[in-house]
C-alpha cells in the first residue's frame, strides 16, 4: 500500500493506530493484573487495578477525538474511513475490558478475606485464553491481517466452553455445601467477566476483517471457513 | 463475496435498476498521435448522476465531450468505438450533431453566458430551434429558470444584463439555458470549480433536484463532490475506465487498488 500523498495524514492514522494499540496493552495488562490479584488473594494490586481504569478511560476519550478530528478534517474515504470507524468502535471494546478488569479486581477485594473454595485452575487458563484472544485481535489490527483475526473468532468457542464446565463445578459446590454459595458466586461472576472479554476480543477481530476486506463477518450463523 | 461483474477489466455496466440511457462500447479517441481514451465501454443509467472522476489527463472530459460529440470540433481528434442513445448511435454519419446537442446539453466549467439579457440567454435556444412565440419563450424562461433554483432571485430584472449576475448565479442561467432545450441528458463538465461553497451546495441541491427529469453526467476533481451528488462513479487514470460502480460502494470499498490509492489521496 503506497504512503499517503500528504504525510501529516499518513502520520496521524499512524498515531492513531499506536493509541489503539497502547490502550490494548494496557487492558489486557490490567486483566493480567485483576486475575493475579484474585489468585495471590492480593487486596493492594487489586486496588491498584481498579486504579488503573482512568488511564484506560483517558486513552478511550482521546482516540474517539482523534478520530472525529480525523472525520471532520480528512473526509477520508476507503481503507482510510474503514481504519478511523474501526478504531471507534475497537476502543469501546477494550473500554469494556477495562471495565471487565475492574470488575475482576472487585471481586478479588471481597474474596481475599476469605477461605478459597478451591484451587485456582480454571480461571487461570480462562484469563490465559482471553488475554491471547485480545492479543492476537490486536496483532491482527496492526499486521491487518484477516486470517489471524478469524482465528481469534474460532477461539471464542473454547472459552465458553471453560466458562460452562466451570459453571456446572461451582453448581455443585453450592449444591453440597451451601455455606459456599457467596464465594461461589463471585467467582463464578468473575467467569463471566472472562468470557465477556472473550466476547469483545471476538468483536474487535470482527472489526479488522471488516477494515481490511471491507465485508462484515458480524451477526452470521456460521463464521466462514475463509475470507 | 466480490460481485464477479466487478472483476472484469471494463466493467460496462454498474448494478443499478434504472434504464439504460447511454451505452459506450470500446471508445477509443485520439488527438492526433495520443490516444486519450482507450477502449471505454460503460453504460449510463437514465435519472442517475453518473460522475467521472480522476486526475487530470485521464480522459474524463474527453469522455464526457464524446457524448455529445464535442470532440468533433477538435482538430486531430479522432473517435472509434460506439456511443448510442436510448439505441440511436450519435456516430452514424446521419446524425446532426446540432439535434444531438438539443438532446444532450451541456453545461461548461467556467459560466458562459452570452452578453445578452437573461432572457435571451434562456430563450437563445429555443429561438434557435425555430420558437417565435413570445408567451412560450416567456414560459420556458420561467420553467427552465425555476428548475435551475434561479427564478426568486431575477424574476424582476429579466431584461438586465446576464453579466450583472454573480459567478454562482451566470452559472446557475447556463444550466437553465442548456434546460431550455429540454435535453434528455446534461453534461456537466467541473460546474461548481469556480464557485464559492454556498454557490456550490445550490448548484448541488439542484443536480439532486434535476436527475428526476434529466440524466446527468458530471465531471469533477472535487472527490467530496462525486460522493455526494452521484448515484454511479467512474474512475477514470490515463486514458482507461478503471472502476465503475454505486458511488457509496466506491467510495467505501473500492475493488481496484488504483481507485483505492486515488480516493484515499495515495498519488505516488
Amino acid at each position: 500500500m503506497p504512503l499517503h500523498t500528504d504525510r501529516a495524514f499518513e502520520e496521524q492514522l499512524g498515531q492513531l493506530r499506536t493509541a489503539v494499540l497502547e490502550m490494548g496493552g494496557l487492558v489486557e495488562e490490567q486483566i493480567g493484573q485483576a486475575v493475579r490479584a484474585l489468585i495471590q488473594r492480593d487486596e493492594a494490586l487489586a486496588r491498584a487495578t481498579i486504579e488503573r481504569d482512568h488511564t484506560v478511560n483517558r486513552f478511550d476519550v482521546e482516540i474517539d477525538d482523534l478520530s472525529l478530528k480525523l472525520l471532520a478534517l480528512r473526509q477520508p474515504a476507503a481503507r482510510d474511513l474503514r481504519l478511523i470507524t474501526t478504531a471507534l468502535k475497537i476502543t469501546t471494546d477494550l473500554e469494556r475490558i477495562g471495565d471487565m478488569a475492574t470488575h475482576i479486581a472487585e471481586r478479588a477485594i471481597e474474596l481475599a478475606g476469605e477461605l478459597p473454595i478451591k484451587p485456582y485452575i480454571d480461571i487461570p487458563r480462562m484469563a490465559d485464553v482471553a488475554r491471547d484472544m485480545l492479543r492476537r485481535s490486536l496483532d491482527a489490527f496492526v499486521r491487518e491481517d484477516t486470517e489471524l483475526a478469524l482465528g481469534v473468532c474460532l477461539a471464542d468457542d473454547m472459552i465458553d466452553q471453560l466458562h460452562e464446565q466451570l459453571f456446572r463445578e461451582l453448581l455443585s459446590y453450592m449444591v453440597e455445601n451451601p455455606a459456599t454459595v457467596s464465594r461461589a458466586m463471585r467467582l463464578l461472576f468473575v467467569s463471566k467477566y472472562l468470557e465477556r472479554v472473550g466476547d469483545h476480543a471476538t468483536n474487535i477481530a470482527e472489526m479488522v476483517i471488516f477494515m481490511v476486506k471491507g465485508r462484515s463477518i458480524r451477526h452470521l450463523d456460521k463464521l466462514p471457513r475463509e475470507l | 463475496m466480490l460481485d464477479p461483474a466487478l472483476k472484469r477489466a471494463h466493467p460496462p455496466a454498474a448494478a443499478t435498476d434504472a434504464p439504460l440511457k447511454i451505452a459506450v462500447r470500446d471508445l477509443v479517441v485520439h488527438y492526433g498521435g495520443t490516444r486519450a481514451l482507450d477502449a471505454v465501454s460503460l453504460d449510463i443509467p437514465a435519472h442517475r448522476v453518473t460522475a467521472l472522476i480522476g486526475p487530470s489527463g485521464c480522459g474524463k472530459s474527453t469522455f464526457l465531450r464524446c457524448l455529445n460529440r464535442m470532440n468533433d470540433h477538435i482538430p486531430g481528434a479522432r473517435v472509434t468505438g460506439q456511443v448510442t442513445i436510448d439505441g440511436d448511435p450519435i456516430y452514424a454519419p446521419d446524425v446532426d450533431p446540432v439535434e444531438l446537442r438539443r438532446r444532450v446539453g451541456m453545461v461548461f466549467q467556467k459560466s458562459n453566458p452570452f452578453p445578452k439579457s437573461i432572457f435571451d440567454n434562456v430563450a437563445f435556444g429555443p429561438r434557435v430551434h425555430g420558437e417565435r412565440d413570445a408567451v412560450r419563450l416567456s414560459e420556458v424562461a420561467e420553467r427552465t429558470l425555476r428548475q435551475a433554483a434561479l427564478w426568486d432571485e431575477v424574476k424582476d430584472r429579466l431584461d438586465r444584463s446576464a453579466l450583472e449576475l454573480s459567478g454562482g448565479q451566470q452559472q446557475r442561467l447556463c444550466i437553465a439555458r442548456a434546460l431550455a432545450v429540454e435535453p434528455e441528458v446534461v453534461l456537466m463538465d467541473e460546474p461548481a470549480s469556480a464557485l464559492d461553497p454556498i454557490a456550490t451546495a445550490k448548484i448541488e441541491e439542484l443536480i439532486h433536484e434535476l436527475k428526476n427529469a434529466y440524466t446527468i453526467v458530471i465531471v469533477t476533481h472535487n472527490m467530496q463532490q462525486a460522493a455526494r451528488v452521484s448515484d454511479l462513479t467512474a474512475y477514470f487514470y490515463l486514458g482507461r475506465l478503471i472502476e465503475f460502480g454505486p458511488t457509496e460502494r466506491l467510495f467505501t470499498n473500492p475493488t481496484r487498488p488504483e481507485t483505492e490509492d486515488y480516493i484515499t489521496g495515495r498519488f505516488g
